[in-house]
């Protein structure tokens, strides 16, 4: 089995050394533009408002959830507008909406789970005047947990949608 | 490997013996009743087989030592150990002093011959009721090559178990799991295949992307499981020989995932999620002919077939909370089946149809349990941080199972444990291992 990268996706930046980075760990799946699922830093500067550094770390590329639920807080909400409006001014991003779960489940559940929260913040994102063409989602259950501890400390950081910018440079 | 009914070949198998076994306290054959669960197991003695042909002793002695292990691995058979013996077996055809096993409380004999010509392998058997002083069933001989003689010791242990219990055995098996490394945040999975006891791993994946849940078809010869190989999860067949894989479900950024064999070795039911849902589909081995079986805006995930296929249990937050459901193999309208404290899922049926198990949660934590298919007669067997994913023995006796230790260091490991909750014990493997499945008996 080779690496292989979704179909016509390419990581932006994929030069500089924090790209080079996040492709470190040896994963075959993509990692997008500073990823969710390892905790990878952005490209760019986080000064730079069209930068994707800027979209993760100035707006926040995540939003959390309670123990089983794919509801969305007012903090969630409010953080997934910065994000729409971020998409809206920036057209040449899509995006891939990663839903996770900590580890307090079933496998298979908690990859229903996740695809349940991915589901929930693509949902808004919609409703907030994002193509649903530019978002795709995708559910990693219990299986990248950024936080290690088994505590709620950390399961509620786990507990994420996390917003990956990708660009599609055959549009 | 051939297997031969060779001229040794004296009586019938059932009801040569008077012997008492201690825990069941039974009158009647040399006979354990597994569902009852062993307190006390039976003592046994298998001395070295006696060997001829170049090389034949070391494969004797190798050979002994693993149908000891697998006996005794089961805990209900306890091994006279060799220091006790007072007897010697040093041909195979003499008669056996059956004092000299009395004295030693071997309620059981096992004795052997291995003969090793070129690579070819021949080994005999024979076991013995030393109380009532007769042999149990008939002597049996195996013959295949050197290379097979780990498979050949499964089967002679098989043979045993199945003569004392009454049961088929299981130890001529193997199971086909996720082989984890790598830290907690950064964990690394790849399917490897292995003799029910651990032996001989092989790896059928590399780690470059994610893979969970392999499952074995009907016959063992093709596993399915989920890959993130295209960056989703999708659902992948792979050919155990040739470790060939290809991927059935493609349709572009849709998410397959939990697929199972139909008893038929063509279908496969599995979940699929549309736009954040999850449903259960069935498609055949081609990925042509889907078909949707649920149509909820719940989870529906982790389906199993019973083994006449008529039946699919599986799991569903319907309810609000994850709980177990039986519906026909067409679909339709479905049954819950767990009305425990708790929630329920990942219900696998047993091979032999009478129960169903799974992974229970409650209170914090995780149980592998069995109940009746009607959901009756609950029993939890394990308790602790995180257990889950249970799978069957091909007798339905023995189930395997992930265990989680808990923490930033936490490791996934393989356990297994008997219907009655008794012989709790890790399976050894190289690394950390997870989802477990575990084959039919080998042919």
């Amino acid at each position: 089995m080779s690496m292989t990268l979704p179909k016509k996706l390419m990581m932006i930046g994929a030069i500089l050394a924090v790209s080079a980075c996040t492709n470190a760990n040896g994963w075959g799946d993509d990692d997008g533009v500073g990823s969710g699922q390892t905790g990878a830093t952005a490209p760019g500067l986080v000064t730079d408002q069209t930068s994707p550094a800027y979209f993760q770390q100035a707006i926040g590329d995540r939003v959390v959830f309670a123990v089983d639920q794919s509801t969305l807080s007012d903090e969630a909400q409010s953080i997934l507008a910065a994000q729409a409006q971020w998409l809206g001014s920036n057209p040449d991003y899509t995006a891939t909406i990663e839903g996770h779960a900590d580890e307090q489940g079933t496998r298979e559940y908690n990859l229903a789970l996740g695809a349940r929260r991915a589901a929930a913040a693509r949902e808004y994102l919609i409703s907030r005047g994002v193509a649903g063409n530019r978002l795709k989602t995708v559910s990693y259950g219990k299986e990248r947990p950024l936080e290690v501890c088994s505590e709620e400390a950390c399961y509620s950081k786990n507990r994420r949608a996390v917003t990956v910018l990708t660009t599609d440079l055959t549009g | 490997m051939r297997k031969i009914l060779s001229s040794l070949l004296i009586g019938h198998l059932i009801g040569l013996s008077a012997l008492v076994l201690p825990a069941a306290a039974q009158d009647g054959p040399l006979r354990i009743e597994i569902t009852e669960g062993v307190i006390e197991p039976l003592p046994y003695a298998v001395p070295d087989f006696v060997a001829t042909g170049s090389g034949g002793t070391e494969i004797a002695q190798q050979l002994t030592r693993v149908i000891a292990s697998d006996l005794s691995g089961t805990g209900l058979f306890r091994e006279v150990s060799a220091d006790a013996h007072i007897g010697r077996i040093t041909d195979f055809n003499a008669p056996v002093q059956y004092a000299d096993w009395k004295a030693v409380n071997a309620q059981a004999l096992i004795t052997g011959a291995v003969q090793v010509t070129g690579n070819r392998l021949t080994v005999q058997f024979r076991v013995y009721d030393v109380f009532s002083g007769a042999e149990l069933g008939n002597g049996l001989q195996f013959a295949g090559t050197t290379a097979g003689w780990r498979r050949m010791a499964h089967k002679v242990a098989d043979a045993v178990y199945s003569r004392i219990t009454g049961e088929g055995g299981y130890f001529d098996s193997r199971v086909v799991y996720v082989s984890e490394s790598g830290p907690k945040n950064d964990r690394r999975k790849r399917l490897a295949i292995m003799d029910y006891d651990g032996a001989n791993v092989q790896y059928l994946t590399d780690s470059s992307a994610i893979v969970l849940a392999p499952r074995f078809s009907p016959t063992g010869d093709r596993v399915l499981y989920t890959s993130y190989e295209t960056g989703f999860p999708q659902v992948h067949v792979l050919d155990v020989g040739k470790v060939k894989q290809r991927i059935i479900s493609s349709e572009d950024g849709v998410m397959s995932f939990a697929p199972r064999f139909a008893p038929d070795g063509k279908t496969v039911v599995y979940s699929q999620t549309q736009g954040g849902n999850t449903d259960i589909y069935t498609m055949d081995i081609n990925g042509r002919n889907q078909r949707q079986l649920t149509n909820a805006p719940s989870i529906e995930t982790a389906p199993s077939y019973s083994p006449d296929g008529s039946q699919i249990v599986f799991e569903s937050d319907r309810s609000g909370t994850q709980q177990l459901y039986v519906m026909s193999a067409n679909g339709g309208e479905a049954k819950r089946i767990s009305f425990g404290q708790g929630r329920y899922g990942t219900p696998v049926w047993s091979p032999r149809g009478d129960l169903i198990a799974f992974t229970k949660q409650s209170k914090g934590r995780f149980h592998i349990g069995v109940m009746r298919t009607d959901g009756s007669e609950e029993r939890l067997l394990t308790a602790s941080f995180l257990d889950e994913g249970p799978t069957w023995s091909p007798n339905g006796r023995v189930i395997m199972f992930t265990r989680e230790t808990q923490g930033a260091n936490g490791r996934a490991l393989l356990y297994s444990v008997d219907i009655t909750g008794r012989n709790l014990r890790p399976v050894r493997t190289p690394d950390g291992g997870s989802d477990p499945a575990w084959s039919p008996l080998q042919k």
